[in-house]
């Protein structure tokens, strides 16, 4: 056990730090639930590609920098540190990305990894559909093969950016005749197909970013298959535990937020207004959490550079950082007091950062990616052994 | 960077999970209960065997010259157990204590004792009057005013005081200060009872796992075999939500744990934020698998000859041990609002 960094590591922060100091935006950019947003947080990820600083644990030749996941954790505490932007490519980059990278061909990770990396070609989600949540082997959307296409019909839903990205991935069912976790094939759909429609649902935060999609005899080539076909849930669940539960939410997301809620908290008692005594130790709670959550990222990663996999345990992630995320926001609010009802620009509101917002996202932290129940039954089943029926 | 424990390290685990799980089984656990003084020379001599009182002991001096990070993981083993004898205070506590206490000659002659298993140590803990297994010990390390003193168990009054978990043997001790030998004073002895309380708590932290994964465990297996409506009660979400929420605690507390271990065994700045830390998160997770346990096992949990009572009972007193999670909380919180002990993001910035 050696929990100090070597020379090389310290060198790399401290690259990533100058870099992201001189580069990242000073300003907060628009939301990327919006169409201006989004775009803007384009730019900047069209900057970071540039500076090298994209895809940090990814290969040189698909935009990245060859790095490993202990250089990655790095990166993210100093881009978390210097306050740059959400990335906007997250499910392209740290869901679909790995994927490719394990199960593409040669044509494909050429094809799709840089303008990934670049953020050229944004990515949404295509799991869930109307009548395929919780229960995701149950979906209909059927891709049937027609000469050198499939012919995609049917819906999606709950795709995040859904409303402005270029691609989507999903599962779709090949087989007609099949059922649950058989017959599906796991496509990558270009957006503008003929035949698709996109349309955005308004989110809880009044925007409307995430979308549901339709799919009337779309035509997609079938270079685009991912994986063999009618092993699309084998595709999907190879990675799910892999990278999925480790780089979707990087630990220094939380510390940040930690170390600000320990700010707050702070400001709030000094100002002299009333605080409820309890909160003293929810907020000392908060950031004793986020830190065991860091410190089981770098227990995980360093396991992973040992040779080691991530299987179910994934699911502990999930919970932990989602149920944490909820309560440091919502201890916020408390501190916050009656200027937690008002939005960011109202005169009394003061300076309330984001914590109204990030309540908002965090409120969907225990449904996104599997719901925490779905995770609580994987932990009892899959980790402790507890019969299923 | 590298947050790992060592094939060597995982090997004395295994070893030290083998021999309790010969040595020591539920049974032999109870059958102390209701002997004289429940402690076992015989099985001290065993342990001793396997090198467990003298692990921080130097090679010099007879021990196996290993620290903190070694340990966690061999009292996880005897946290999962239930083993009470006194490791804690004679071989992480009490040894480090000795070590450092600047009186060389006198350590040197307990530190060889206690490797080759002959001197118990009691020590006696900054936040509570108790004092366990005063009665066995050879040496009890006491605070009087501002000084730490070595009293032979011959010098001092002890008076029993029954403890809820019948593995342990609780004392009050008094001790005529003035004619006891002085182990240090003034800030030295503040230093090395700061010392002492965070060895102590991070002792507990890691028994509190292995009592916490062992309830766990009984649970599992107990709601496996349990038929209600024609099904497993373990079939049930409600049940299985419970015991997966108990998992989770449990591998958060555990990464606090090793971090704590690591901070002591290298003296960190930020040691005794982490130690409250790991003593805070590994004690909530016990306190909640004993709760938790006790409701999925029903009426027969409830009853005194089901054994899940001797690990509920070793949470529960663990967490009064070298400081409570409330008085560890206090702590964390003084560490982050008002500039009391250091108290640093892992990682986020160079540490020095």
């Amino acid at each position: 056990m050696e929990l100090t960094y070597t020379p090389e590591q310290e060198a790399f922060r401290k690259e990533a730090r100058t870099w992201l100091e001189a580069n990242a935006p000073r300003e907060k950019l628009p939301s990327f639930d919006t169409k201006e947003g989004f775009e803007a947080h384009r730019e900047w990820e069209k900057k970071l590609h540039a500076g090298g600083f994209a895809m940090v644990p990814w290969p040189v030749e698909y935009g990245g920098r060859g790095a490993n996941l202990l250089e990655w954790l790095i990166f993210e505490e100093e881009y978390y540190r210097a306050g740059a932007p959400g990335r906007v490519n997250q499910n392209g980059i740290f869901l679909l990305g790995p994927t490719i990278m394990e199960v593409g061909t040669p044509e494909q990770k050429k094809r799709f990894l840089p303008k990934m990396a670049s953020s050229e070609e944004v990515w949404a989600q295509g799991w869930s559909e109307p009548n395929a949540g919780s229960d995701m082997a149950n979906i209909q959307a059927t891709a049937i093969k027609d000469g050198d296409h499939f012919v995609i019909n049917g819906q999606k839903t709950w795709a995040s950016r859904g409303a402005f990205a270029h691609w989507l991935f999903g599962m779709f069912r090949s087989d007609p005749d099949s059922s649950r976790h058989k017959g599906l094939t796991f496509i990558l759909v270009p957006l503008d197909t003929p035949g698709i429609t996109v349309r955005p649902i308004e989110k809880l935060n009044h925007k409307k970013a995430f979308a549901e999609v339709f799919f009337d005899d779309a035509r997609v080539p079938i270079e685009n298959q991912l994986g063999e076909e009618g092993k699309g849930w084998d595709v999907a669940m190879a990675t799910a535990g892999f990278e999925r539960g480790l780089m979707l939410r990087s630990p220094a997301r939380f510390q940040d937020t930690a170390r600000k809620l320990v700010e707050l908290y702070k400001q709030t008692v000094a100002s002299g207004v009333y605080v409820a005594p309890e909160l003293r130790d929810t907020v000392a709670r908060c950031w004793m959490d986020a830190e065991a959550y860091t410190l089981n990222t770098y227990q995980t990663v360093s396991r992973l550079l040992a040779g080691g996999k991530i299987g179910a345990e994934a699911s502990l992630n999930k919970i932990f950082w989602s149920e944490l995320d909820l309560k440091m926001h919502d201890t916020a609010l408390k501190l916050l007091g009656h200027r937690a009802e008002l939005l960011p620009g109202a005169p009394a509101a003061g300076d309330v950062g984001e914590w109204l917002d990030g309540y908002i996202f965090a409120l969907a932290g225990p449904i996104y990616a599997g719901t925490n129940e779905i995770q609580r039954n994987i932990i009892a089943e899959r980790i402790l052994g507890m019969p299923r029926k | 960077m590298e947050f790992n424990f060592t094939e060597d390290q995982r090997l004395l685990q295994e070893t030290v999970r083998d021999f309790l799980a010969g040595e020591c089984p539920v049974e032999f656990v109870r059958g102390q209960w209701e002997t004289e003084t429940g402690r076992s020379p015989e099985f001290w001599a065993k342990l001793t065997e396997i090198g467990v009182p003298g692990l921080l002991v130097a090679e010099e001096h007879g021990g196996l010259g290993m620290n903190e990070i070694d340990f966690v993981l061999v009292l996880e083993e005897i946290g999962r157990a239930g083993l009470a004898e006194p490791v804690v205070p004679t071989a992480v506590v009490g040894v480090p204590l000795l070590r450092e206490c600047g009186d060389d000659g006198f350590a040197k002659e307990w530190l060889a004792k206690i490797a080759a298993g002959e001197a118990i140590v009691a020590v006696g803990q900054p936040a509570s009057p108790l004092v366990p297994e005063a009665h066995v010990a050879d040496l009890l390390i006491l605070r009087s005013g501002d000084a730490l003193h070595a009293v032979p168990r011959a010098a001092a009054r002890l008076t029993a005081q029954p403890s809820n978990d019948p593995s342990q043997r609780l004392f009050t001790v008094e001790f005529d200060a003035a004619g006891a030998r002085v182990l240090a004073r003034g800030a030295d002895a503040d230093r090395l009872e700061a010392a002492a309380l965070d060895r102590g708590a991070l002792a507990c932290a890691a028994q509190q796992l292995g009592a916490c994964d062992r309830l766990i465990a009984m649970s599992v297996d107990y709601t496996s075999q349990r038929k209600q409506f024609g099904v497993p009660i373990g079939s049930f979400q409600a049940v299985k939500h419970h015991l997966a929420n108990l998992k989770v605690a449990l591998e958060y507390a555990r990464s606090h744990v090793e971090r704590a271990a690591h901070s002591v065994a290298h003296g960190a700045r930020t040691r005794s934020t982490d130690v409250s830390m790991a003593k805070i998160a590994a004690g909530q997770a016990a306190l909640d698998a004993a709760e938790v346990s006790l409701q999925v096992h029903g009426a027969l949990g409830y009853t005194w000859e089901q054994d899940l009572h001797v690990w509920m009972r070793r949470a529960w007193t663990l967490d009064l041990a070298w400081g409570s999670t409330a008085w560890h909380r206090a702590r964390l919180q003084e560490a982050l609002f008002d500039g009391g002990l250091p108290a640093e993001s892992f990682g986020f910035s160079p540490r020095a």
